[in-house]
């Protein structure tokens, strides 16, 4: 049977997959794509705390769940916002790659 | 059983995972995407919450990635070339990683709770989609409705945003 520090492991290392990512690559989209992989990597750790923390009552604790389901509106509206600034900036710019877009001044 | 089908899921996510940050092509990261999201909501299925697994796969797996594929193919990104990587910050992003997955290992380890094996639960706590919105509706009622106030305010921005100039 798997426990906590199972979840918890594959959780942190989604986390630095994601991270790594922003890190290295130079790609806009690819940036955002990693980002949308640690903040799902915080929502696996939370339903992972959800369903391991029943307190006595055999059923899990779903305020975790509720939280993981504001993550997921927050990280869909934020993706639309993001993908309509790089489609403006797109316009401006002809690039999407961040080593040329590294100044505020259009 | 269960802890097979954890290492299968995980395994499979992780590799897929890593594809989007070592693929060339902005499309095939995409679809790594996407295959890494659903074996991430059969990971929360392993952990009993069909809800969220279901809104994973409908909202990453589905409007996400439409609107990433979409992104990709309307600014027709060619593939990455090959500029000469900047090795300082190579050996950065690795050691970040590095330090990362040591402090997260010595922290997991040091953690009370971690040797929790999965808790049965009742047979009601199947039907996760109800508790969840009673929940939701009932104690989580006024964030509710400010996330569909900051929806709407998304979707005006983005209207301005993508509007011409003149």
């Amino acid at each position: 049977m798997p426990t906590l520090a199972h979840y918890l492991f594959v959780s942190g290392i989604l986390f630095a997959v994601g991270l790594i990512g922003v890190l290295l690559r130079r790609n806009l989209l690819i940036v955002f794509m990693c980002l949308e992989l640690m903040l799902s990597a915080a929502n696996l750790s939370l339903v992972a705390f959800s369903r391991f923390n029943i307190n006595g009552s055999e059923i899990p604790n779903y305020h975790g769940q509720i939280l993981v389901f504001f993550i997921i509106a927050v990280a869909a509206a934020e993706v639309a916002v993001g993908l309509a600034i790089l489609v403006a900036l797109f316009k401006v710019k002809q690039t999407v790659h961040v080593e040329d877009l590294d100044q505020m001044k259009l | 059983m269960r802890l097979l089908l954890f290492w299968l899921f995980s395994i499979l996510m992780l590799a897929f995972a890593f594809g989007i940050v070592t693929s060339r092509n902005t499309i095939i990261s995409a679809m790594n995407l996407v295959v890494s999201f659903i074996f991430l909501a059969c990971l929360f299925f392993t952990l009993d919450a069909f809800f969220i697994g279901i809104a994973q796969v409908l909202i990453y797996a589905g409007a996400v990635m439409v609107l990433f594929l979409f992104i990709v193919m309307l600014l027709f990104i060619k593939n990455e070339e090959q500029r000469s990587f900047n090795k300082t910050m190579l050996a950065t992003g690795i050691m970040t990683m590095i330090g990362f997955c040591l402090v997260l290992t010595a922290a997991v380890r040091t953690m009370p709770s971690r040797d929790i094996v999965v808790p049965t639960l009742l047979p009601s706590a199947a039907d996760d989609v109800t508790s969840v919105g009673l929940l939701l509706f009932l104690r989580y009622n006024l964030p509710f409705q400010v996330m569909g106030v900051l929806l709407l305010v998304a979707t005006l921005g983005i209207i301005l945003l993508s509007k011409d100039p003149e």
